[in-house]
């Protein structure tokens, strides 16, 4: 088959394994902070994504494109994708993307996907690492008339089909799908490799692609906030009170076996 | 404009019976109706139903959309978004309600994205807001480190909902329901399985184990999973599970993957071996009744979400812990 067009979604986001005590909310922006020295990054599962869209032009060719959707994004952050060997870097950057959530943001990646010369592949982490909402995949496959393959751990392209490996639950099944096709990508897949210097210094030399809404022929009342379908009332973080009665001993195999003996007195065993 | 109206759960079948999830959102669903002064109407479209219908109605449901499938289009998720879709237009609900499960998460925002309407996936709590009669939907966001409210600006209101955080009260065989047929949706996909590999569960299912006993990055290994976290498990005839990263580097079978993207637990009592308490497996057992933590490092963050610690290596604690548990146990 042709080399396969393959575009990978990738979201820049709050590092998400920051200690969970360095998560604060603004109240009034109802945005989530963390620390200025704890870096951004991007999303988890994207990059599970982006590592599967690597491993089948390690075998078989094809062209990558990184679609990217926000607004001020961190050019080191989101270049990773090109250091880790991207062909292409496609931000969809503009203020009046601020604040979308799936529906806008699924809506606008649908414009510029279209807008690419033809593609084969999309691929989308299973969920967003700030927002947990896991909806652009099977979002774009919708509005793009696509099927949808979700929590993929394995994805292989076999005779002008894509063969994917789905996690479901104890276990997994084989499953072919015809090109285009939306996957998204589960953490069994596995890391993203390290970036190469070779490819780092190829990466800072490539400009990336931007566009605004108006090159996707979007009005500004259907991308972020005003495109949003799912109406943002609160964000809040819950009080969470330390009750934990710590069992000590003289080592920690008597910690132990304290242990054992003060659940046996709560009546938990 | 169609008036929405009531409250439409998607059932799944186990085994012959509604799923414990699904009976959970009968449950929740049937309160929002009550407070609606509406009906509840669910959808039981299955290969193997058994007495799934009678059972809808005896939980709640006032009218049962019902499809025989086969296996499978039963296990097309293409099926059963066309079939929710076609449940919609029939009954025009206001709020419809959806298991956060393997099929739910695929389903409730393709359904969404069909019709053109919003979905809050994930749920923890859904409550009628008194003044605008809409539904505040509550979920966890950022990995479980806040929790956000939504309103749906496009009908009808679309929620995922996580397994285990609705109660699902008692059934009562009496309660009166119609059922409604709806007629077959073939899967039109370009998908094919095939093939399936499930791993046979033995000794305790994760789900329904009323202890469990879990290890952690900090388990080092595949060993633990094997000699000490078995032997603890056995001595209380608790399930095995584990965090995610012994699950991504092969130490563990992903089946025991506890978490936002693994399963949730709610036993009795939890026991997290070298875990460090991260949001996001936290998302998956923090319904446990009790949970206990053995970690070297006495800053984890477990320690602010356990009842009972112990600061130890837990090569050191588990051997004494589950020796003197077997000494009271046999007692
Ligand atoms: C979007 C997203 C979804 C995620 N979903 C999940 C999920 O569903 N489930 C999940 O679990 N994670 C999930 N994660 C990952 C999560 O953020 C954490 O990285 C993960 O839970 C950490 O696992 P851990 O506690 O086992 O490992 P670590 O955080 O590395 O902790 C290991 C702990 O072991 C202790 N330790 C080390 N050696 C010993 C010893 N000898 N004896 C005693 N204690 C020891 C250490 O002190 C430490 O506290 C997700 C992450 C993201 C971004
Ligand atoms: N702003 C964005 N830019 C690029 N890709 C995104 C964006 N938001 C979400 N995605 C992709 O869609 C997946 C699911 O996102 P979500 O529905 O927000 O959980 C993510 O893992 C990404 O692959």
């Amino acid at each position: 088959m042709s080399d396969l067009r393959m575009v990978v979604c990738c979201k820049q986001v709050l590092d998400p394994e920051a200690p969970p005590s360095s998560f604060k909310v603004d109240a009034k922006t109802m945005r989530m902070t963390l620390p200025p020295d704890i870096k951004q990054v991007i999303g988890q599962y994207d990059e599970f994504a982006l590592e599967a869209a690597l491993r089948i032009r390690d075998k078989a060719g094809g062209k990558i494109t990184v679609l990217s959707l926000g607004n001020n994004m961190a050019r080191d952050v989101i270049k990773k994708s090109l250091a880790v060997g991207a062909d292409e870097l496609v931000l969809l950057e503009d203020a009046a993307f601020e604040d979308s959530d799936s529906w806008s943001t699924a809506y606008a990646l649908s414009k510029a996907v279209q807008k690419l010369d033809g593609y084969d592949v999309i691929f989308c982490g299973r969920q967003s690492s700030d927002w947990d909402a896991g909806q652009v995949g099977a979002g774009l496959a919708e509005l793009l008339g696509l099927p949808v393959v979700t929590l993929a751990r394995k994805v292989e392209a076999v005779d002008g089909k894509l063969r994917i490996e789905q996690v479901i639950p104890d276990g997994y099944q084989v499953i072919e799908v015809d090109t285009p096709a939306v996957v998204t990508v589960t953490s069994e897949l596995g890391n993203l490799r390290y970036a190469i210097l070779k490819g780092i210094m190829a990466a800072a030399r490539k400009q990336p692609i931007v566009w605004t809404p108006a090159d996707l022929g979007l009005d500004t009342t259907e991308v972020g906030e005003p495109g949003r379908r799912l109406q943002l009332n609160r964000l809040f973080q819950p009080v969470k009170e330390a009750h934990c009665e710590m069992v000590e001993g003289e080592n920690a195999a008597e910690a132990g076996a304290n242990l054992a003996i003060r659940l046996r007195e709560a009546k938990l065993i | 404009m169609k008036e929405y109206k009531g409250v439409l759960v998607y059932g799944e079948v186990a085994g012959g019976k509604l799923s414990s999830t699904t009976c959970e959102l009968l449950g929740c669903g049937r309160k929002l109706a009550d407070e609606l002064g509406q009906n509840v109407a669910c959808v039981v479209a299955s290969d193997a139903p058994g007495d799934s219908v009678a059972e809808a109605g005896a939980r709640g449901a006032d009218a049962v959309y019902t499809a025989e499938l086969t296996k499978d289009a039963a296990g097309s998720a293409a099926v059963h978004v066309a079939l929710a879709a076609q449940a919609i237009a029939a009954a025009a609900p206001a709020v419809v309600l959806i298991g956060h499960t393997a099929l739910g998460r695929e389903l409730g925002p393709r359904l969404a994205f069909r019709l053109g309407a919003a979905v809050a996936t994930d749920c923890i709590d859904l409550q009628i807001d008194p003044d605008s009669k809409t539904v505040v939907m509550t979920k966890p966001v950022y990995g479980g480190n806040a929790l956000a409210e939504f309103a749906a600006r496009a009908a009808p209101q679309i929620a995922t909902v996580r397994p285990k955080a609705m109660s699902a009260g008692e059934p009562n065989p009496s309660h009166p329901a119609e059922t409604i047929q709806l007629a077959a949706e073939p899967a039109t996909e370009p998908v094919k399985v095939l093939e399936r590999v499930q791993e046979e569960v033995t000794g305790v299912k994760l789900e329904d184990a009323s202890v469990v006993v879990s290890g952690g990055r900090g388990a080092g290994g595949a060993e633990p999973f094997g000699t000490v976290l078995k032997e603890l498990a056995d001595v209380l005839h608790a399930a095995v599970g584990a965090s995610r990263p012994p699950c991504d580097n092969g130490w563990a079978p992903e089946a025991l993957h506890i978490g936002l993207t693994g399963k949730i637990v709610a036993p009795d009592l939890y026991v997290a071996v070298a875990i460090s308490g991260a949001s996001q497996h936290m998302a998956g057992c923090s319904g446990s009744k009790t949970i206990v933590a053995i970690n070297k490092d006495a800053e984890a963050n477990i320690f602010l979400e356990a009842n009972y610690g112990v600061v130890g290596k837990f090569e050191d604690v588990l051997p004494a812990f589950t020796q003197k548990l077997r000494e009271l146990l046999t007692d």
